[in-house]
Parts: C-alpha cells; structure tokens; sequence
C-alpha cells in the first residue's frame, strides 16, 4: 500500500497524543498550577490535533469532511471521526474542569479511558478491517495500535513529569519500561504474521482460470502506472524492509528503554527518548502501509 | 446510508464471456466516451498525450496467459464493477456517498458527498474504482444508469456502453436476480463464475470460461492427408491410371 505521509502522521501522532491523555486522565501528572496545566494541554492538543488535520487534509474535499461523522453504523472511518470529536470535547472539557475546580474525580479519568482506548481502536480497524488487505486483516493490528499508543503515551507523560520538575515514581518509570517492551513484542508477533501468513486469494481464483494451469500477467491493461498501482501496487519498501525494521527498533524502542532506565530524571535525555520513539513509531508506521500487499495487486501480476 | 440494503430481487449487472472477447478496448474507449459526458463529473485524464498519461477509466482490459506451453490459453480479461451484493466498499464509506441501490442493486457514487478518502477503493479487492485526478472524489462504473432506463434513447441503446459497443458480442447485459432471464440461463448453461468468491462480497457480475481447446487428433484432416484419402473418379480416375502406367 503506498504509504501516505499524511496518514502516517496522523496515526502515530494521534495515537500518541491519545495514549499521553489516557495517562493524564487518571493522574499522572499534577496539573494544579495554571502554566503546567497550559503546556500539557497545549502539547496533547497539539499532537492529536495535528494529526487529524493532516489526516483531513490528505482527503480530495477536505471542506465535505464533516460529512464523515455521518455513517458511523457501518464504516469504521466514521467511528473513528465521531469518536475523535467526541475525545477532543471531552478531554477540553476534563482540563477546563481541572482549572476551575482541581483535579475531576476517579470515574471521569477512568470512562476518558474507555473512550480513548476505543478511538485509537477506531483508527487501527480502519485497516484492520480491510480484508483485501490480509496482513492487515488480523486481531494483532489493533493490538499493535494501541500498544504503541501506551507506550508512546507514557513516555511523553513521563517526559512532561520530569520538565514540570515533579518526582517519577519507580512504578511509573518501570510500567514505561515494560510497555516499550511489550509493544515491540507484540509488532515482532505482528512481523512475523506478515511473514508467514499466505494470502487465501491467488491470480488463479482471481481471474477463475486456474483450471487451464497457472496464469500469469500477459499485458497490463494501459501503458503507465494507474491509481490503483500507484495506492495498492506499492514495492519499494520490501527491498529495505529488514534494515528499516532494524532501525524502527532501535528508535522507537531499545534506545527510549535505555534512557528510560538511566536518564529518567533529565528532561533533555528523556525529550530524546521521546524523539526517538515518535521516530522508530514513524518508521514502523511507514512499514506497516508500504510493506502491506493488496489482493488487487494480483491482476497487476505481483505474485510475491 | 451506507448499510447495505436487503438483497434486491433484480440484481442487474453484466455477464462476460471471456471465450470470445478479443481484447480490442472498444468497451474501454467507449466506457470512457459515454461516461465522461454522462453520470457525475467528466472522467479526466492527466498529461493525456505525454509519456506517463494518467486519468480515471471505468473499465480496463487485461490479458492472462494460462497453463503451459501448447496447452497455453491467452486470455483477455475486462474488468470493471462487479456491483456485489456485500459491496465492501459500500459499507467502508464514512460519509454515504457510496450506496447500493435497493431497487437493481447497482453500486454507485454521490460525488457531492464524496469526501475523496479512498477507502472504498482499499476494501475494493477487484481495482474497480479510480480516484478522479481533477476531480478528487471517487469514480466507477455506474452500470450506465444513465442509459439502461432512459427513454430518450432508442431501446437497443438502453444497455451499458461497453456492452453495445462490443463488437464480439462477448458482454451481455441483464438482470441476474432473475433465473429464467437470458443472461442467467447463459450463466448456468456455460458455468458462469465469481472473481475471488473467497473475498465473499458476492459478485453479481459473472465471467464465462473460455471454452477448452480442442484436442489435436479431434481437429479435422488436413488437406494432404484428405487428398491421399480420397480415390478418384470418372475422368481423374483414368488419367491417375494412364499416368502410373507411364511409369
């Protein structure tokens, strides 16, 4: 699948604007006084915000995208809008709460956390729910999601923590530590299912002629690239896949782990271990299109 | 709205023969001609006459080659909207500017809603939609809805562009809900088929197989073969004698 760098902006920067509210949301940081309050809003706002914008803009009519919280009942897209406006609303409404009154109670932090967990849920069944897409089309892909989102999310809550010049826990820190951990095991499950699941439909049961024998492309029906090669038919990154992968890793896990564990109490290293993380989320995003092969690919004679 | 209707009872659609279609894009051409002055915004195409022309057709023609060497079989294969009766495409659409039709089935686009996310066009495991390059919002074949029930048009017109234009009469246009009608009984009489009914967005358009190649010993004699065969008579039977005995 071409791999849109709208798109992959929108889902790690969403996903980790989301996850860091999560973790907000139940009182991980102290947000009594007013300039703390201000910056994190303004920094969880930020990313998720951003996110959808360039989301919104990649559209072909992007002034018709309100017509995207219509169809909630059956596309996950729409879901994925309606419950992102919802989490926007909320969220405003949960800091603005904070600043007049002090911290909400227990229960409000907990049902944010639903209703975040279920638009980064949203996002990820965007694909996962495509069938013709068969790497994509699999229970791990959310988990992958949503993971990268706690992870991600905790981080830079961290990070925030360490520059409001609060104390990190040794909990918090070590949780950070285990869902980096976690969300890289369960995106090498993730690898290791696109490398042995086998795609159920064939150029033979596409085009029905499998009786006659094995059927290969003769001629493609024009003489340069369509729209449907240029989205589906996209090869580049499988050359590179393994060193990209490689590098994901390193960014979006083992070096935020390593500074974690060593730095957690500079705000400069753990800004890094941030960076980096977003970078390697990144990485792994743009892997997760530009690796994914689509049945249509078939009739274009891509049998790999 | 974007849930898909009950199953209509009339499922129109096309049924393709790929035993006669001999890949000559006048169905291509035509879809294009018909289509970019028809339903929605014109078709367009992008550096149409540079090296790398791009633009949004309805309606492509592929050529496979099956089996192996003398068995081998080439075969042109037209491919557009299959107007499923689980259109996944349909249901992926966040803002309902992709509908099935309830009353025939057929699969269309409401451009002024289309937002041009292209996710119809990802669940689509058949490539039957193209995002309109000037346009941005998505394109596919409408089943010419804008000819099958137009009376101003003679009636032999009323029937999709690609299928009148088709000078082999490869492409047949009908109602496939109904099982006595001609384009059903072609279906069962030539075991029609589904594309990738492991997709399982039931198809409604169906594909005849080409028709198995006919074996060498059952071809006819050659005329060598004929002529040695054959004993002459009356006036050749005389001169074939005389013209022995001379040695």
């Amino acid at each position: 699948m071409h791999p849109a760098w709208s798109i992959i902006f929108f889902t790690s920067a969403s996903g980790l604007g989301l996850g860091l509210a999560a973790w907000i949301v139940l009182g991980l940081i102290d947000l009594s006084q007013f300039w703390h309050l201000i910056f994190v809003a303004g920094f969880t706002f930020g990313l998720i915000g951003a996110g959808l914008l360039s989301s919104t803009l990649h559209l072909g009519h992007p002034e018709r995208a309100w017509r995207a919280l219509s169809q909630w009942r059956s596309s996950w897209l729409s879901r994925e809008g309606v419950l992102a406006v919802l989490v926007l609303a909320a969220l405003g409404g949960w800091f603005l709460y904070t600043y007049m009154r002090g911290a909400p109670p227990q229960w409000v932090g907990f049902a944010l956390v639903i209703l975040i967990t279920a638009t980064v849920y949203a996002t990820s069944m965007i694909y996962a729910s495509l069938k013709t897409v068969t790497c994509w089309y699999h229970p791990l892909t959310p988990t992958c999601y949503l993971m990268f989102a706690a992870s991600g999310g905790l981080l830079a809550n961290l990070w925030l923590v360490v520059i409001a010049g609060q104390s990190v826990t040794a909990i918090i820190q070590s949780l950070a530590a285990v869902l980096i951990v976690l969300a890289w095991l369960v995106k090498f499950a993730w690898w290791w299912m696109l490398d042995h699941k086998v795609m159920e439909s064939t150029l033979e049961t596409a085009t029905g002629l499998g009786s006659f024998g094995k059927v290969r492309s003769l001629m493609p029906p024009h003489t340069s690239e369509n729209y449907l090669q240029k989205e589906m038919g996209f090869v580049i990154a499988r050359r590179h896949a393994l060193k990209l992968r490689i590098i994901s890793v390193l960014l979006g896990g083992l070096i935020p782990l390593v500074l974690i564990i060593f730095a957690s109490s500079s705000p400069l290293l753990l800004g890094l271990a941030l960076l980096c993380h977003l970078t390697g989320v990144f990485v792994e995003r743009w892997l997760f299109f530009a690796e994914a092969k689509h049945v249509v690919s078939l009739y274009y004679g891509d049998q790999h | 709205m974007t849930s898909l209707p009950e199953p209509s009872a009339i499922k129109l659609g096309l049924v393709i023969d790929l035993d006669i279609c001999v890949g000559c894009q006048a169905c291509v051409v035509n879809c294009k001609e018909w289509n970019t002055s028809g339903y929605g915004a014109p078709l367009s195409d992008e550096n149409a006459y540079g090296a790398n022309p791009n633009g949004a057709w309805l309606n492509r023609v592929h050529a496979f080659e099956a089996g192996n060497a003398e068995e081998a079989k080439t075969v042109h294969f037209p491919k557009s909207c299959l107007h499923c009766e689980d259109a996944p495409c349909v249901t992926a659409c966040p803002t309902g500017a992709s509908f099935k039709r309830a009353e025939d089935g057929i699969v269309l686009v409401n451009e002024d809603w289309c937002i041009g996310c292209g996710l119809c066009a990802w669940s689509c495991p058949y490539g039957a939609r193209e995002m309109d390059p000037a346009e941005g919002v998505m394109k596919k074949c409408t089943l010419c809805v804008d000819r099958i029930y137009n009376d101003n048009l003679k009636e032999e017109d009323r029937v999709p562009a690609c299928v009148r234009t088709c000078p082999t009469g490869a492409r047949h246009f009908g109602d496939l809900g109904d099982p006595e009608s001609e384009v059903s009984l072609l279906v069962a009489a030539r075991s029609g088929y589904d594309l990738l009914p492991e997709q399982n967005t039931k198809p409604v358009n169906k594909y005849l197989p080409p028709r198995p190649r006919r074996k060498a010993e059952d071809a006819p004699m050659s005329l060598v073969a004929m002529a040695e065969a054959s004993t002459p008579k009356g006036f050749w039977k005389w001169m074939d004698s005389t013209l022995e005995k001379l040695g």
